[in-house]
């Protein structure tokens, strides 16, 4: 549940500011899901992030993002990349 | 990291260790349970030095009553449960949320808190109450979510508040003194929003070594190497290595989200009881927000399923081998406790990669 996996900023979706921050669409290698810069107000489009929950943590330089994408992949034995729930009442 | 540089690592830790009694390392953090078995850290460690899990699953730590509570309001007629999936399958009194919906109850599964704040706003005729569960990882996410629902005057969605802080349980696990503990591999995600710095009251008033490590398989070696040189030179500080992630103060912005919206509070921990501010209340200024306020609704009394030792082991008191259920009443097909359930649970890590018998070791 704690599990944060780094993702590339793709873009920022100006004029989203909110309480919740800018909003990003971020690339977890081929996988893309949008998550709140409100904890990191300083990433910008290109960035490498570690995403919790729709969150991205913190930045990451993209030597160590990449190490820990592929050190999670063996941690968890899957692809570690979230996923973006199908509908409201996903078995799971 | 090649292998002779691992087996460096292993030798050292070997070495250190070599003449000094059995140590006991604790790991609190659930994705570190899981990635100690994977990456085959535990197999490589030597007999003397010994990992044992605590409580870092917050599925797992979850009171059996805030479980119950969850079902209650997922039958709810207008009610839709919004939560993160290993909650779905935890047992409660009158089973699962995922048994509960045979019987109509209405369960969303979400990636974040934020779509449970979707939900709401594509169902203005339903409530949507998300289960606010997980460390100061996940709390931020929660609080900002409720910023959200402020700003947008969103009437109908709620939390059931069941987040938790990791530091005053390693305080009740040591004060409490039953469990030996030698030095704590501290989690990583957790500690990027706490900081490393958080864990220098654990070191300095309890005199336990501190290490925060990330998941792969050198940095957690590393991090037990350190945690075992301290061990045995009677040293007792913290050590980061996850430092690419983790900084001394961590992540404030994330640390005033949860301030701005939540202040800590006594919560019940699985097995644990009571622990002192260990929890998260809603604030008053967004206890409208609060779904044990808002359908007046209290956590009734702690029913654990029989036989089941899940609060033991996140304690460190046993391990699951030592459960009359475990592998036999109690699989992940069929779990009967939440350490079956979670995929960062003990009882399934060691369902899955652990030893096929009880033996003392523990390590292999």
């Amino acid at each position: 549940m704690c599990l944060a996996v780094p993702g590339r900023i793709l873009a920022v979706r100006e004029g989203a500011e909110s309480a919740i921050g800018r909003i990003a669409t971020i690339d977890f290698q081929g996988s893309r899901v949008e998550a709140s810069l409100a904890m990191t107000p300083d990433a910008a489009e290109g960035d490498w992030v570690l995403v919790h929950a729709g969150f991205a943590l913190t930045v990451l330089d993209e030597e160590e993002a990449l190490e820990t994408y592929a050190s999670l992949r063996i941690a968890l034995g899957d692809d570690p990349a979230p996923e973006e729930p199908a509908n409201d009442t996903r078995e799971p | 990291m090649d292998k002779e540089g691992i087996r460096g690592i292993v030798d050292e830790i070997a070495a250190l260790a070599s003449g000094s009694d059995r140590m006991n390392l604790m790991e609190v953090c659930g994705t570190h349970t899981v990635s100690l078995f994977r990456t085959g850290a535990k197999s490589l460690l030597p007999e003397t030095v010994r990992l044992v899990s605590g409580p870092g699953c917050p599925v797992c730590v979850t009171s059996q009553a805030y479980i119950d509570l969850a079902g209650e309001l997922a039958l709810r007629p207008d009610t839709t449960v919004c939560t993160y999936g290993d909650m779905v399958r935890v047992p409660g009194r009158r089973g699962s949320l995922e048994a509960l919906r045979a019987e109509g109850a209405k369960v969303a599964v979400v990636y974040s808190a934020r779509d449970a704040l979707a939900y709401a706003r594509r169902n203005p005729e339903r409530h949507a109450v998300f289960l606010a569960v997980g460390f100061e990882t996940t709390t931020p996410a929660t609080a900002a979510t409720v910023l959200e629902a402020e700003n947008e005057g969103l009437k109908n969605f709620y939390i059931l508040g069941g987040h938790k802080r990791i530091i005053p349980a390693m305080h009740t696990l040591l004060s409490a003194g039953e469990v030996p503990i030698d030095g704590f591999l501290c989690p990583g995600h957790v500690s990027v929003v706490i900081g490393a710095g958080a864990y220098e009251p654990i070191a300095s008033h309890y005199r336990k070594p501190c290490v925060v490590a990330g998941f792969e398989l050198e940095g957690m070696l590393r991090a037990i190497l350190l945690l075992v040189r301290q061990a045995v030179r009677y040293e007792a500080r913290v050590e980061n290595t996850y430092g690419a992630a983790v900084t001394v103060e961590g992540n404030r912005a994330a640390r005033e989200l949860t301030e701005r919206v939540f202040e800590p509070s006594d919560a019940v921990w699985r097995a644990m009881g009571r622990i002192p501010e260990s929890g998260l209340d809603l604030r008053p200024a967004y206890r409208r927000y609060d779904a044990m306020d808002r359908f007046g609704l209290s956590f009734g009394s702690e029913v654990t399923p029989h036989g089941c030792l899940c609060g033991e082991v996140i304690q460190g008191k046993a391990l699951p081998t030592e459960c009359a259920l475990f592998r036999k009443k109690c699989t992940p097909r069929e779990p009967v406790g939440p350490c079956m359930v979670s995929m960062e649970g003990t009882c399934a890590a060691w369902y899955k990669y652990g030893p096929a018998r009880a033996e003392g070791g523990g390590n292999r």
